[in-house]
């Protein structure tokens, strides 16, 4: 089983303090930690069991500048066998779809049965890359996956629907699926483990290497384009209890028995 | 006469709540650009559900096949890629459900239509629209625009769109030919599986202590089930304490787990994701606490606590018990 997983470094937002650049088109980067994409983590970690179990290879695909080989690095310190970065400056300002083109020149170029890609990306939430270039390619995809059998050619798979109900989905091979957070435990990375595969290559493709034109990327090649950031109108929002701790827990008290929260 | 096709929404003979969602905007931009707006309905024995759309829309685009009994992307989209390139639509509106992001990327390139997903604002700009989509996690928002002439597709943000209740259409109902035959499907739906049923259920407290991903460890968990404990009420979590496998999945409030409407929701450590807001906004008093001044659940709640939450909680126990006894 040779799998493919299209992955992606992004800063880790969940806990930082978020403030808009002066370009008004981005957040200020500098004292954000980056890291691989949640959902992609899940990816790699799934992509690596089913090798553990069925033989076969791992390559890792992420478009980005140099800042990225970090996140392919940590794929292979998993346990992935190969890494690809796209670059190339003309692929400044894709967007999902003009990423999903890229992505698919690149898959077309290595043997695969399977594509993984996260169900989104952390930083623009498209939710939307894993399932065009499935489309590009021509194959079938099937995205939401939160657990997964490999059976004879095909797969059956498990999407995430609301309210905790899922639907059991059969597919042919090759497919792309796109991965939910949850369905494994991704295994933990040791610096040491990272040095240890420091050195090994990591293969760069340019548009020129992946029979697209410039124009087909990037900006020209999306469909969409960001005007500015702002940050979220806040609403009513909620009333501040201020003070020393023990006060703000009498007031929360109160509050409780007022609002019924003491049974 | 300009159009806009909605996709209708359903599941297990019932249309879910998007379509009234996805129904309502396209009524409203269809307003703003002289339009008329269309319901496709796809499914097996839906006239029902057709006669329900039918005072929403111009018209209700039926395409009944026992094919369309479940969703399966590849059947909706052979049978949308028909329905849209014949009847020419200036914008296809779809959820940005489980299957809406299932579907329409896959459509939109297939019938080289520039898509915008997940948006939370979409307005008539000219020929185009002005989009609003957000950026990390709901921290920021972001105006984007289309780069490209239409026709358009756009998915919109389950729960992001305001149900507007206006006068019925006298509607049509118009049954359309299903393109689909026998040829085999690479993808085949098998069956559903509904969540296990766990030893609590917390959609039925009346107080309910959550903990998000602010909890950092599972060995931490205690420290909000003794509040719990002593609220009387039950523990329940946002996503990230299920992917990480510290609560079971029948824990989880949001999108993808259960809608909680308990008298008061303590929210600790929980930023407030819209998927987890999305699960808890019916509770009738919200009280967070949460170290980012910024996190939006401070939006949503009645009362917040800026705090560290293994400083605070422990303090507030405390408090709780000399309180209780007096």
């Amino acid at each position: 089983m040779n799998i493919i997983v299209c992955v992606k470094r992004v800063p880790e937002t969940a806990d930082a303090d978020v403030v808009i650049d002066k370009s008004g088109k981005d957040i200020e980067r500098s004292g954000l930690v980056f890291d691989l994409n949640e959902w992609d983590n899940y990816a790699i970690e799934e992509a690596i069991m089913l090798k553990e179990k069925m033989g076969g290879t791992v390559t890792v695909i992420s478009m980005g500048g140099e800042d990225s080989n970090e996140s392919l690095r940590k794929c292979m310190a998993m346990g992935a066998d190969d890494a690809v970065r796209l670059t190339d400056p003309a692929f400044v300002g894709s967007d999902g779809f003009a990423t999903a083109k890229a992505l698919a020149e690149a898959v077309r170029k290595i043997p695969h049965d399977l594509v993984f890609a996260g169900v989104q990306a952390e930083d623009d939430g498209f939710g939307q890359v894993g399932v065009a270039l499935a489309e590009i390619l021509g194959i079938p995809h099937v995205s939401l996956v939160n657990s997964l059998e490999v059976q004879e050619k095909k797969m059956k798979v498990h999407r995430e629907l609301e309210g905790g109900l899922e639907e059991v989905v059969e597919v042919d091979l090759p497919a792309v699926l796109t991965i939910q957070t949850g369905i494994n435990q991704p295994r933990y990375v040791s610096i040491m483990g990272i040095r240890k595969v420091a050195k090994k290559e990591i293969k760069t493709f340019g548009v020129s290497d992946l029979n697209l034109k410039p124009e087909d990327v990037g900006l020209s090649g999306s469909y969409i384009q960001l005007e500015k950031i702002f940050l979220p109108p806040v609403g009513e929002g909620a009333q501040m209890l201020e003070g020393k701790p023990e006060d703000i827990a009498s007031k929360v008290f109160d509050i409780l028995k007022d609002k019924g929260g003491l049974t | 006469m300009k159009k806009i096709i909605a996709l209708a929404e359903h599941r297990q003979g019932e249309l879910r709540d998007i379509t009234w969602e996805v129904l309502s905007k396209g009524r409203q931009l269809a307003e703003g650009m002289g339009a008329e707006v269309e319901v496709a309905l796809l499914g097996k024995g839906v006239k029902k559900l057709a006669e329900a759309l039918k005072p929403k829309a111009n018209r209700v685009l039926l395409v009944e096949d026992d094919r369309l009994e479940a969703f399966n992307s590849e059947t909706y989209q052979k049978v949308l890629t028909q329905l849209i390139t014949e009847r020419k639509p200036s914008l296809t509106l779809i959820g940005h459900t489980a299957m809406g992001m299932d579907i329409a990327p896959a459509l939109a390139v297939q019938l080289k239509m520039p898509l915008a997903t997940d948006c939370i604002g979409v307005d008539v700009a000219g020929e185009s629209f002005a989009l609003t989509r957000q950026l990390y996690g709901g921290k920021v928002n972001a105006a984007v625009s289309f780069r490209k002439n239409g026709p358009y597709m756009i998915t919109l943000r389950s729960g992001g769109f305001p149900v507007v209740e206006k006068e019925a259409f006298p509607g049509e109902i118009v049954s359309i030919p299903s393109p689909l035959t026998d040829e085999g499907l690479a993808k085949r739906f098998l069956q559903y599986v509904e969540a296990a049923v766990g030893e609590v259920d917390i959609t039925q407290a009346d107080v309910l202590v959550s903990v998000g991903r602010g909890i950092k460890e599972a060995e931490n968990i205690p420290l909000v089930k003794e509040l719990a404990d002593m609220l009387g009420g039950a523990l329940s979590c946002s996503r990230p304490v299920v992917d990480k496998k510290w609560l079971p999945k029948d824990r989880q409030v949001g999108t993808s787990g259960k809608t909680v409407k308990p008298k008061v929701y303590v929210a600790i450590g929980i930023s407030g994701a819209f998927q987890h807001v999305a699960g808890m906004k019916g509770a009738g008093t919200v009280i967070a606490i949460n170290k980012d001044p910024k996190a939006p659940i401070f939006s949503v709640a009645n009362y917040g606590i800026v705090a560290d939450l293994f400083k605070f909680v422990p303090v507030l126990k405390e408090k709780l018990k000399e309180l209780k006894k007096s």
